[in-house]
């Protein structure tokens, strides 16, 4: 994952090996898109363009479908992408002072990557680990029981 | 064959997995290995055993022993001692406490605490669940065969409806009846979905299922699809559910293998093809018409309803669309009978029900305990109690459609009518515990912000309504909150009710109507003296 837009090749690369392993079928579109996605780290026009192509779909239902999905994202992101849940359990576990710790530490608010391009704040709703309160993801990394305190240590982990 | 004289367990769910439970399995083998141990000791990995406290955890049978957290620097010694010479290693034991799993199920037996009922959950955490034999060993597969042999579609319908089983996904529709009415809708081509987009905040039932007894669910719906008529099914399991994913990839692979899925199942002309649809992230696909818009690959958006799934569902076709806790029920009462499975809970809503423990007790975890327990109870046995000695304010059930249920509930019975009849919800078994330091307004806005983002944009009730309470909500925690406002978000909360096309818009206004029906002084506080009585609240006095 990085903020640089990708070589166009790769792109085109990434969306034609997706159909290939699923089949050019709108039925697919899901996992077509969660695949391109996570190897170029977000859905470019281009590799839109490339799969109206393939599936014979208009862009403009790709889009909606590409933007609709918390997963997919339309936007460059960065190198991480710190998602932090924000759903009742955790907030009521300490949630809230642990999103300003991390707030403060990034000095970005949420939807932002930061100058350097190396990470992206975004809020999600429960991932399903309540039991080990609050919980961020960072990547694929699910990071529980987190003291506002530890943040900058946990950050600090990622390079 | 081989005889073993002692199991050990490693923890499995992601958590565990987090804290590294793969590494420590590594390294159990290589130290069983290295005593010489291997032909006496069976080294498993199971699923979620509950304790999210310690993970991960290794268990060790017959003794029943609990380690955790377990490091890799800890095994050497943990294999040393316990395994090899045969002495607890206490100073790795995990924290004294009585919880949910085996764990409890061990303590209950001595008489120390009321046994949790286990039927859903009955292997999860006991069995390998990568191992269809270990599945097989334990009943599994049995009713599968039993129901294409001995049952007509109508004796499994009957069977179901006898025994009172009603959908565990929120809404508690006749389990049964939903299944007959798919049977009865004509048309050479239908399909069964199990939904597992569990998105519900702080439920996490149906992923601990799947994760630690895939096979269960899989042989669910294959007895779903003979009875319903169906040739092809779909698990919809929720994109950031990875390990789930794989699990049921596995055992889908692992039935085919075995016979139990592909083309003449049992020696039978019944055939069925299973697949599994990831989701993307999108709270909204757990509502089963947009379930299936999904893997229809479009935006996930409500259908008007009706007509419904029965009849009109994926691609068009007659589609039975059943939760993973629902399926879970399947096998176990084809294998004992209804009768059996009416023993428990209470007569309207028998079975068991899982819950999540969650917020401001002593323990969290995952309980399956028999319809009707009182919140009361739940909070005393397997919460051990509120956090600090504290007193219990709320509860919040079943996720963010659940209800606000205040403390003056907390003797009533947990089950669908009791809970009706009180005017609360009982939602998809999450039990958000909370303490004298929870603000209403705080809550009923984190609640109203979870909607206001997953709302999916269709109707226009939903999207406007969710962002509109929110802003008031937002306003009234600022202290720049009006007497008005709260007959705006009255209303709000009825045309929710009323005008939303699907479930989540119609339950999205709950929150608003409990906290006003029942700490309404709490939300007035807010306004009429500009203090939030929690100190929660920031009322910095800026207006949005």
């Amino acid at each position: 994952m990085t903020i640089e837009p990708k070589d166009s090749k790769v792109v085109l690369e990434a969306v034609q090996s997706a159909v290939k392993r699923y089949g050019a079928s709108q039925d697919e579109l899901i996992p077509i898109l969660n695949d391109v996605n996570r190897e170029i780290g977000y859905l470019p026009g281009e590799a839109l363009d490339e799969l109206s192509r393939l599936l014979k779909v208009p862009k403009s239902q790709l889009f909606s479908v590409a933007s609709f999905y918390r997963m997919l994202s339309t936007k460059p992101r960065g190198k991480h992408v710190l998602q932090f849940c924000e759903s009742a359990p955790c907030h009521v576990a300490g949630g809230r002072e642990v999103w300003l710790a991390v707030k403060e530490a990034l000095k970005i608010e949420e939807n932002e990557t930061t100058p350097d391009g190396k990470w992206t704040l975004v809020t999600t709703s429960c991932l399903g680990v309540c039991g080990v309160g609050p919980v961020m993801m960072i990547d694929d990394d699910v990071i529980g029981n987190v003291d506002p305190a530890q943040v900058p240590a946990i950050l600090a982990k990622y390079h | 064959m081989k005889a073993i004289r002692s199991m050990v367990l490693v923890s499995s769910d992601t958590q565990s997995i987090a804290n590294g439970a793969n590494e420590v399995y590594q390294a159990l083998q290589h130290e069983i290995a290295s005593f010489g141990l291997e032909n006496e000791i069976s080294l498993t990995m199971v699923g979620d055993v509950g304790r999210h406290d310690a993970s991960p955890l290794v268990i060790i049978y017959p003794e029943a022993t609990i380690y955790g957290p377990v490091k890799i620097e800890d095994v050497h010694f943990l294999v040393e001692e316990h395994l090899y010479k045969g002495r607890v290693a206490a100073s790795l034991q995990a924290p004294v406490r009585e919880l949910s799993g085996k764990i409890a199920w061990l303590s209950a037996r001595k008489g120390t605490l009321p046994a949790e009922q286990r039927i859903v959950l009955e292997r999860a955490g006991v069995i390998d669940p990568d191992s269809i034999d270990d599945y097989i060993i334990h009943d599994g597969y049995q009713a599968l065969a039993r129901a294409l042999t001995e049952f007509t579609p109508d004796q499994i319908f009957d069977t179901l409806e006898a025994s009172g089983l009603r959908g565990r996904g929120g809404a508690g529709f006749p389990t049964g009846t939903k299944w007959r009415f798919v049977n009865r809708t004509k048309n050479a081509k239908k399909y069964v979905v199990c939904n597992a987009d569990e998105s519900e905040p702080g439920t996490f039932k149906d992923r601990l299922i799947l994760e630690g007894d895939p096979h269960s669910i899989v042989e669910a719906m294959a007895i779903a699809a003979y009875s319903v008529g169906a040739d092809e099914g779909y698990f919809y399991i929720r994109g950031e559910y990875v390990l789930a994913q794989e699990r049921v990839r596995k055992a889908i692979e692992q039935a085919k293998e075995m016979g139990f899925l592909g083309k003449n199942i049992f020696g039978t002309d019944f055939k069925l093809e299973l697949h599994v649809h990831a989701g993307a992230g999108a709270y909204i696909c757990g509502e089963e018409t947009a379930l299936i818009e999904s893997i229809e690959g479009r935006r996930g958006e409500p259908r008007p309803r009706p007509p419904y799934p029965t009849t009109n569902g994926l691609w068009g076709k007659p589609t039975l669309v059943n939760n993973v806790e629902t399926m879970a029920n399947v096998a176990p009462i084809l294998r004992n009978g209804a009768d059996w499975y009416r023993s428990f809970g209470p007569k309207f809503s028998p079975g068991t029900k899982v819950y999540t423990i969650l917020g401001n007790v002593n323990v969290t975890g995952l309980i399956e305990v028999p319809m009707g327990i009182t919140l009361r109870e739940v909070i005393a046995i397997y919460g051990k109690g509120m956090k600090k000695g504290k007193t219990f304010k709320l509860a919040q059930t079943g996720g963010s459609s659940g209800s606000i249920v205040p403390a003056i509930l907390q003797d009533t019975p947990m089950d669908f009518d009791s809970f009706n009849k009180a005017g609360v919800a009982l939602g998809s078994g999450a039990l958000l515990i909370c303490d004298e330091d929870t603000c209403v307004v705080d809550l009923a806005k984190t609640l109203l912000n979870f909607f206001r983002k997953e709302s999916c944009g269709k109707c226009n009730p939903c999207r406007i309504g969710n962002q509109r309470a929110f802003e008031i909500l937002t306003n009234i925690s600022e202290g720049t909150g009006t007497l008005n406002d709260l007959t705006d978000l009255m209303n709000l909360s009825d045309n929710l009710y009323q005008l939303s096309n699907c479930g989540l818009g119609q339950t999205a206004g709950a929150p608003i109507r409990d906290i006003l029906n029942h700490y309404r002084a709490e939300v007035e506080a807010h306004i009429r003296l500009k203090v939030c009585p929690t100190g929660i609240c920031p009322m910095s006095g800026k207006k949005i």
